[in-house]
């Protein structure tokens, strides 16, 4: 299978398991804040390689990424996106920093990285449930770079088998929007076609 | 002057005057060839190693071993000479860092090897590199004077 033999009514069903996980996902954000967490219908996109960056506002665009590899029955991977700004607010909310600060240290960087590995963790669980699909996910990773360096890890994974990406875009805001950010599955080929088979779809 | 923007996956060619550039560049790799007889500059975005490895090989600019390939024939059709050509290989990092052996999260340096190889397989010259690390990059390639010029976030900005 390809990413462009998908047809309509599966990438409603990828849209739905977008929805189910990060709507788990997004609630454990908003239990370890204590603040209401809003999130949009997550999007499935298919893009072109040069197009990627475009979905964080441009290539060179700084951002923090925090990357984990899912493996097992499904392989792939999870990203969790902040711009910069929303970095450090969710690291002084999340450390109740009352003096803030104006840059990530490794505190804060790695409550980030813990903070991706909850919100994958939920994200997974629910696929997994949901499909019976045994998910691992890897120990969080993160760098603070541009947008088309970051993602250019998870397009060089679509570039073996795919000249597109497609990805499952949630975008979320903490209720005083002071923190933004994007989640996105990554899935590949393989796994697709085993997450429909398992939901009787193929 | 002519900006033209090569993107992932893409390469593209330029007599001077013009500049080349690519965004962002992080375990793919920018392969920089300049011909300074003709000024006849060429920049490649490529994000995989090898066409071989794998069947979905159509677009010929994602590989290094193709892209480079196509790279010195459109660069030949702009008036470039194969002889003359010189060559500046930046990128292929590694942006994240885990701790076991992963192939995918290696692929900056697979990159950077097979750009090396591929290009001393045509007896070009690597005259200078900006490659590896755990940083993304912006690079521009000028046709007047095939000089690179790389940006980072954190790292510095250098022309080699």
């Amino acid at each position: 299978m390809d990413v462009t033999n998908l047809n309509t009514m599966m990438i409603d069903i990828l849209g739905e398991i977008g929805n189910i996980g990060s709507g788990n996902a997004v609630t454990a954000l908003a239990r370890m804040l204590s603040k209401r967490v809003d999130m949009n219908v997550p999007r499935v996109r298919i893009l072109e390689f040069k197009d990627v960056a475009k979905v964080l506002g441009g290539e060179e665009r700084l951002v923090v990424g925090i990357y984990l590899d899912l493996n097992r029955d499904i392989s792939g991977n999870i990203m969790f996106i902040l711009d910069l700004d929303s970095a450090i607010n969710l690291t002084n909310m999340l450390l109740n920093r009352t003096e803030r600060k104006d840059e990530l240290d490794d505190m804060a960087m790695s409550a980030l990285s813990e903070v991706g590995n909850i919100l994958a963790s939920s994200y997974v669980n629910s696929l997994s449930s949901l499909t019976n699909l045994d998910i691992a996910i890897s120990v969080p990773s993160l760098a603070i770079d541009m947008a088309g360096a970051i993602l250019s890890v998870p397009a060089i994974q679509f570039g073996y088998i795919s000249d597109q990406v497609l990805l499952i875009e949630t975008i979320f805001e903490e209720g005083n929007n002071s923190v933004k950010g994007n989640l996105f599955l990554l899935p590949d080929m393989v796994s697709f076609e085993k997450i429909l088979s398992s939901l009787g779809v193929s | 002057m002519k900006i033209i923007k090569v993107g992932m996956a893409d390469l593209n060619v330029v007599k001077t005057p013009g500049i080349l550039t690519t965004l962002g560049l992080g375990s793919c790799v920018g392969i920089a060839l300049y011909d300074k007889y003709n000024k006849v500059a060429g920049l490649a975005h490529a994000m995989l190693p090898s066409s071989k490895e794998i069947r979905n090989n159509e677009n010929k600019a994602k590989f290094v071993d193709t892209g480079i390939e196509l790279l010195i024939e459109k660069m030949i059709q702009n008036g470039a000479f194969k002889r003359n050509l010189t060559a500046k290989v930046t990128g292929g990092s590694q942006m994240f860092a885990f701790g076991k052996n992963n192939d995918i999260l290696k692929i900056g340096q697979r990159n950077t090897l097979a750009t090396k190889k591929k290009l001393n397989e045509l007896n070009i010259q690597i005259i200078s590199e900006d490659i590896g690390g755990n940083y993304g990059r912006t690079i521009e390639l000028n046709a007047e004077d095939g000089l690179l010029l790389v940006k980072t976030i954190g790292h510095g900005v250098k022309i080699i």
